[in-house]
């Protein structure tokens, strides 16, 4: 079975890529909009509100990608897709970028003819308790019945993690995240286990969200990021340096309300970011403005998560590890210079 | 002498007759029958006062956030913030009327061919099935002067019913030829090739078929030639359906008496004369709780598509679950869903039934 998986896997790579021009900054600029997969529906991360405008951290980036490229944020064809043909939409040339809350695998880095750009959401599997149980940590959870999404990965990562640990737990298996709170809810578990992105949403929905708490502990490594075909390096060097530019100018202090003033910085850094001395859009093939419209139409790094998941949304997630690295998180971007 | 005089006739005892009579009968007739009609009674009560209380008396229905949902019932704020969106998808705004419009003209079509006292029957028929086909696609998707709006940004009831009408349109007309292909004698080609599109189409789930569409289909002819993927789902619906009909209606074509084509070849008509005056009418009339069947399937099938990204009602209500800020609301969503496909689906029973009585022409067993 594996094997003829790799098989159509292998031909549909060779196929697409034989078929697809090479040149996707060429047929965006012609097309005049960025065709961008997202997730069908994802609080924080791509979900319409309702007037009907994508909102998120994974729809701001396709906005991000358009303002760098045609420098207008709104220039963008959402294209909703599910979590299996993500990737053969990708391929098969239906989107030109791919920030759908994709985990960064070897696997997938290797074998699917893609190329991860970036990571734009440390994510990472954590924990639901009801305050009642007075627990402050994971490792205190000895014994413990947890409600579980059957089927996915969360749930042999909790195997894992509580065999390493020489605990015991209870399983309570659910089909969906929505039966899974409710039944967390209702009390048929102590805890609730789920990517820590979900954990705030699922939170929310629940009729008493103060009842509950997300622990600090994170147990598996998600990281999530945007992706590309493979065989484009220029495109895949646009999409990697658009979320280089967001996370530089958090860090460089340029927000989408200082960047005009920002423009008259002394700091060649700043200059640099801005397009206000060097030729750094041209070396990748876009005006020399493009940071600057994506920081002045979008925001910087800092500025997009707080609006979409962070405090200035209803999910209230705190940076942790989408912190700076000069504020003890993982968000580094290599210079512009 | 006196004369007899019947006395009046007295009426039946209170307690056999009228309402109280037949609850006598059928609901209290014994003890154990007392008792299952109060626990019923009971259980019903339970479930119906929960029902109006959490959907009517505590709801809230007006607002447009989420803090006006606060008297604990149902949040009915949350569909009706997303009413254009549950309706038209991403379809802009400005253009709503292209899609009303051409709802009504549907409406009026329908009207006009399923009321009986309403004339030229043919002159709509002809009508609906060309003119009708061809306004609908300029109004929903543009062109003549209209600006074009891409499929993918269709979506909501509308997309439900785009998908349903062309699915039964195509699905009924495919589904005959088919039927009458696999019945044929002297055809022994025409009649193998329906049989293996049929058996293909018939044996392979609908959700396969879908995700082929969406998936395989832009690997094989990749770049440039990107088929609209709407338009492939609405292709592999069609094949699948109409694979469904042929053999509903091979079904009817079965059950007429063989002396109806005996006596239709006596009379020295040809293959097409024996078939539409004769055979169809007939078989078509036995077929009708059939054929509403697969056309009611057929409607509810096309929420499949929202494995393949499409959103229809059911994908956009999915979706409209995940905006942070009307997150924990999913009940609402789905009863409002549900509520969506009923009306459909209870129509056409319900036309279906009307239509049973007014064909019968008292063969009915």
């Amino acid at each position: 079975m594996k094997k003829i998986a790799t098989l159509i896997g292998a031909a549909a790579v060779l196929t697409a890529s034989a078929g697809v021009s090479a040149n996707t900054l060429e047929t965006v600029k012609n097309r005049g909009a960025v065709q961008c997969g997202v997730s069908d529906g994802l609080a924080g991360f791509s979900a319409t509100d309702s007037a009907g405008r994508w909102q998120g951290l994974d729809a701001d980036f396709c906005r991000t990608v358009a303002a760098a490229v045609l420098g207008d944020a709104e220039k963008v064809n959402f294209v909703s897709l599910t979590a299996t043909e993500r990737f053969t939409a990708l391929q098969s040339g239906e989107i030109d970028v791919l920030p759908r809350n994709t985990t960064w695998t070897l696997t997938r880095d290797a074998s699917l003819g893609l190329n991860f750009t970036g990571v734009n959401y440390y994510d990472g599997q954590g924990f639901l308790v009801s305050k009642d149980l007075g627990v402050s940590s994971a490792k205190e959870l000895d014994g413990a019945s947890v409600c579980i999404s059957s089927g996915t990965t969360t749930e042999l990562n909790l195997a894992d993690y509580f065999r390493m640990n020489g605990m015991s737990y209870e399983p309570v298996l659910y089909d969906t995240s929505d039966q899974t709170i409710s039944g967390f809810e209702a009390g048929r578990c102590d805890i609730l286990t789920s990517d820590q992105s979900q954990l705030y949403s699922l939170r929310i929905g629940m009729s008493d969200p103060d009842s509950a708490e997300v622990l600090p502990e994170v147990i598996s490594k998600e990281p999530l990021g945007p992706v590309v075909r493979q065989g484009d390096d220029q495109w895949f060097n646009i999409v990697k340096w658009a979320l280089f530019a967001q996370v530089n100018a958090e860090e460089l202090g340029v927000t989408s309300a200082n960047v005009d003033e920002m423009k008259g910085s002394n700091d060649p850094n700043v200059q640099r970011l801005l397009g206000t001395s060097g030729n750094m859009g041209e070396l990748l093939g876009l005006d020399n403005e493009w940071a600057y419209n994506i920081v002045k139409q979008v925001g910087n790094y800092g500025e997009v998560f707080e609006r979409t998941v962070g405090t200035g949304s209803p999910l209230q997630i705190a940076r942790g590890l989408n912190a700076l690295w000069t504020d003890g998180g993982l968000q580094y971007a290599p210079p512009i210079r | 002498m006196t004369e007899f005089t019947p006395k009046p006739a007295r009426p039946a005892p209170l307690s056999e007759v009228g309402l109280l009579g037949w609850m006598r009968k059928n609901l209290f007739s014994n003890i154990s029958n007392s008792i299952v009609t109060l626990l019923g009674l009971y259980i019903v009560w339970q479930v119906l006062s929960w029902a109006i209380s959490w959907g009517l008396l505590n709801a809230d229905f007006v607002g447009n956030h989420r803090s006006d949902c606060d008297s604990g019932g149902a949040c009915w704020v949350f569909i009706s913030v997303r009413w254009n969106l549950f309706m038209y998808g991403f379809y802009p705004q400005d253009s709503y009327w292209r899609p009303n419009l051409a709802f009504i003209l549907l409406i009026g079509f329908l009207i006009w061919l399923s009321v009986p006292r309403i004339p030229f029957k043919k002159v709509g028929a002809i009508l609906s099935l060309t003119v009708f086909p061809v306004a609908a696609y300029i109004l929903l998707y543009g062109g003549m002067g209209l600006d074009v709006v891409p499929t993918h940004r269709w979506g909501g009831l509308m997309l439900t019913l785009v998908l349903a009408l062309v699915g039964i349109v195509a699905a009924i007309p495919i589904g005959i030829l088919l039927a009458l292909g696999r019945r044929s004698t002297n055809m022994p080609a025409v009649r193998l090739v329906c049989v293996i599109f049929i058996e293909f189409w018939r044996g392979v789930p609908l959700i396969t078929i879908l995700f082929m569409a969406s998936v395989m289909l832009p690997l094989f002819f990749a770049g440039g030639t990107d088929a609209d993927k709407l338009m492939r789902a609405m292709i592999g619906i069609i094949m699948f359906q109409s694979a469904y009909m042929a053999e509903v209606v091979r079904g009817g074509l079965q059950a007429l008496g063989k002396g109806q084509y005996e006596g239709a070849d006596a009379l020295g008509l040809s293959y097409w004369q024996k078939t539409n005056l004769i055979i169809l009418p007939q078989a078509l009339k036995i077929m009708i709780p059939g054929i509403v069947n697969t056309l009611i399937s057929l409607y509810k099938d096309t929420s499949l598509i929202l494995i393949i990204g499409l959103l229809d009602v059911l994908g956009m209500v999915r979706q409209a679950l995940a905006d942070p800020a009307w997150l924990g609301y999913p009940a609402e969503g789905y009863i409002f869903a549900a509520f969506m496909f009923w009306i459909f689906c209870f129509s056409m029973s319900r036309y279906s039934a009307y239509l049973e009585r007014r064909l019968n022409t008292g063969h009915k067993r």
